[in-house]
């Protein structure tokens, strides 16, 4: 059952959104223009985009926990594009350009085609869906994600009987995200699924938390989210989806083979080799002084009755 | 003079408990971040790090400074080394091992014991974070006045203990970080730097002893 929100302004003062954009361009050249003759600081801060409200149906599987509040959620991030420090990102990526932006599809697929961001967010009705979200490092939070599956997306280029495996790839542009330059992990950031993961119902590409369109250092202008997998495999600010036969190699597994693996499913029974993995700080701002509080992780994040089954007969303690 | 110096005591005295007072307060503020427990273990083992070069640093400085009067600050500095290294082992106790088993429904003392007594043998940036803090156990415990005369010239060679914890508490931050190892490898710098420092007086006091000790005319 999807039930329509109700827009916030009346439809006449809704400029269309080809012309809006048409504007917007326009003036992001102007000021850009402006602002490579005056103070580059004061230039891109007019870049800067107010926060983009979205239109969205509310998804009826979505948790009720305590979601965590917006400014933990975008102050506290591993995105290494950025900084290896959780909190660089929200400063780091303030002036992180999300426009314009495309999305390439190819691989073994009938209809490869290059998506523009706007297109995507026109084409693909969008939901709020609140999920769990658990990072290998054992802390978790309850996130309103704005999204949409990405098996109707994938479906649009047609995946043909080849097709095994989905990998996905972040944008490269250390000009832009400064960690790029460094050597902590190989860049560009890489991360894989196999094809029935990526059409399981539950697997999003999200453009949006909160109502509105993702902060840049969340992972905007698109990012997957897998929430029965550890964080890192939500791959963030994706340029590119390849679909492949073979398992793809991703970023964390070659960085540490023996600590994140391809699969990197939530698993309370498979400890980090330096840390347990059977109870999780959930970040929540709640309990004493804020501090959150500490819980049983659950098998999949407790997503098991929609992904366990595709699973069955795997060692999931050697397939990490 | 002897005001002076005590004066000057309080304020080391102070400086050193700053950090603490700044968590405490940033904890009681609710500015500690979206993850408390994570910040409140980096802080407390960043500083107990910090406390151990400042420690080790402070022989080479006095003597390239001449600042001889330096040494009265050493053993402060070096227990507030160990009192934050505490800091951070209880860290870990309450906040990370006994939050972990209630939340499991298992805490008892027992299982606390079994639940580190495994992180311990396990885990090996636990075990030489261990045996780091624990090689300043009986340095602390052998900083006062009555055990220094008591020992005589082997609390010397016992305080020399700390090169060892200073090199676990390296290898201990080493070992923990995922993928980003820039502040582990400074931090290794400057201990090797330290203990270079070091390796140097050491030989040149020993030529000074040849050469005084040798029958040579040069002497008289």
């Amino acid at each position: 059952m999807l039930i329509r929100k109700a827009p916030d302004i009346a439809s006449s003062e809704i400029t269309p959104h080809s012309l809006y954009l048409n504007r917007r361009r326009f003036l992001q050249g102007a000021a850009a223009g402006a602002a490579m003759l005056a103070m580059p600081s004061i230039g891109s801060r007019l870049l800067a985009d107010t926060p983009q409200k979205l239109q969205f149906s509310k998804w009826p599987g979505s948790t009720s926990e305590k979601q965590t509040p917006f400014n933990d959620i975008t102050h506290y991030n591993n995105f290494y594009e950025f900084s290896t420090d959780k909190n660089g990102p929200a400063t780091l990526a303030q002036n992180f350009r999300t426009r314009p932006w495309t999305v390439k599809v190819e691989g073994l697929v009938n209809k490869p085609k290059t998506f523009d961001i706007d297109d995507i967010l026109k084409q693909n009705p969008l939901e709020e869906r609140i999920y769990r979200h658990r990072c290998v490092e054992a802390w978790s939070m309850v996130i309103p994600w704005v999204g949409f599956p990405l098996a109707n997306f994938l479906k649009q280029v047609e995946p043909n009987s080849k097709a095994k495996f989905v990998e996905f790839t972040t944008l490269w542009d250390p000009k832009q995200m400064p960690g790029e330059n460094s050597s902590v992990l190989d860049w560009p950031y890489v991360e894989g699924l196999r094809l029935d993961e990526a059409m399981n119902p539950l697997a999003i590409l999200a453009v949006g938390l909160y109502g509105q369109a993702l902060p840049n250092q969340d992972g905007a202008p698109i990012r997957l989210v897998v929430p029965w997998k550890y964080g890192f495999k939500s791959i963030k600010s994706i340029v590119k989806i390849k679909l492949v036969d073979k398992q793809p190699v991703n970023t964390w597994y070659r960085s540490a083979p023996g600590e994140y693996g391809f699969y990197s499913n939530v698993n309370p029974n498979r400890d980090h080799p330096r840390w347990s993995q059977k109870t999780e700080r959930r970040l929540d701002g709640a309990g004493f002084l804020g501090s959150g509080h500490r819980i049983p992780t659950q098998m999949f994040n407790g997503y098991g009755d929609q992904v366990a089954s595709m699973y069955s007969g795997m060692d999931l303690i050697k397939n990490y | 003079m002897a005001m002076r110096i005590r004066w000057s005591k309080i304020a080391v005295f102070a400086l050193c408990t700053a950090p603490f007072a700044w968590i405490v307060w940033r904890a009681f503020a609710q500015q500690l971040g979206a993850d408390p427990v994570n910040e409140i273990t980096h802080f407390t083992g960043d500083w107990t790090i910090r406390f151990l070069l400042i420690t080790l640093a402070i022989t080479p400085v006095r003597r390239l400074t001449r600042q001889y009067q330096l040494i009265q600050f050493r053993r402060m500095v070096g227990l507030f080394a160990f009192f934050y290294g505490c800091l951070h082992f209880l860290t870990w106790v309450v906040l990370d091992k006994v939050l972990a088993l209630q939340a499991l429904g298992d805490l008892h003392f027992g299982s606390l014991m079994q639940q580190m007594g495994l992180d311990i043998a396990k885990r090996r940036y636990i075990t030489v974070g261990m045996i780091g803090l624990g090689l300043m156990v009986p340095l602390a415990i052998t900083s006062t006045r009555g055990w220094i005369r008591r020992l005589g010239k082997r609390w010397q060679k016992l305080h020399r203990l700390i090169y060892f914890s200073a090199i676990a508490g390296v290898i201990h931050y080493f070992w923990l970080v995922k993928a980003d190892t820039s502040l582990p490898r400074l931090y290794a710098l400057i201990v090797a730097g330290l203990l270079g420092i070091r390796i140097v007086y050491w030989v040149q006091q020993r030529n000074r002893k040849q050469r005084a000790s040798a029958p040579a005319a040069g002497a008289a």
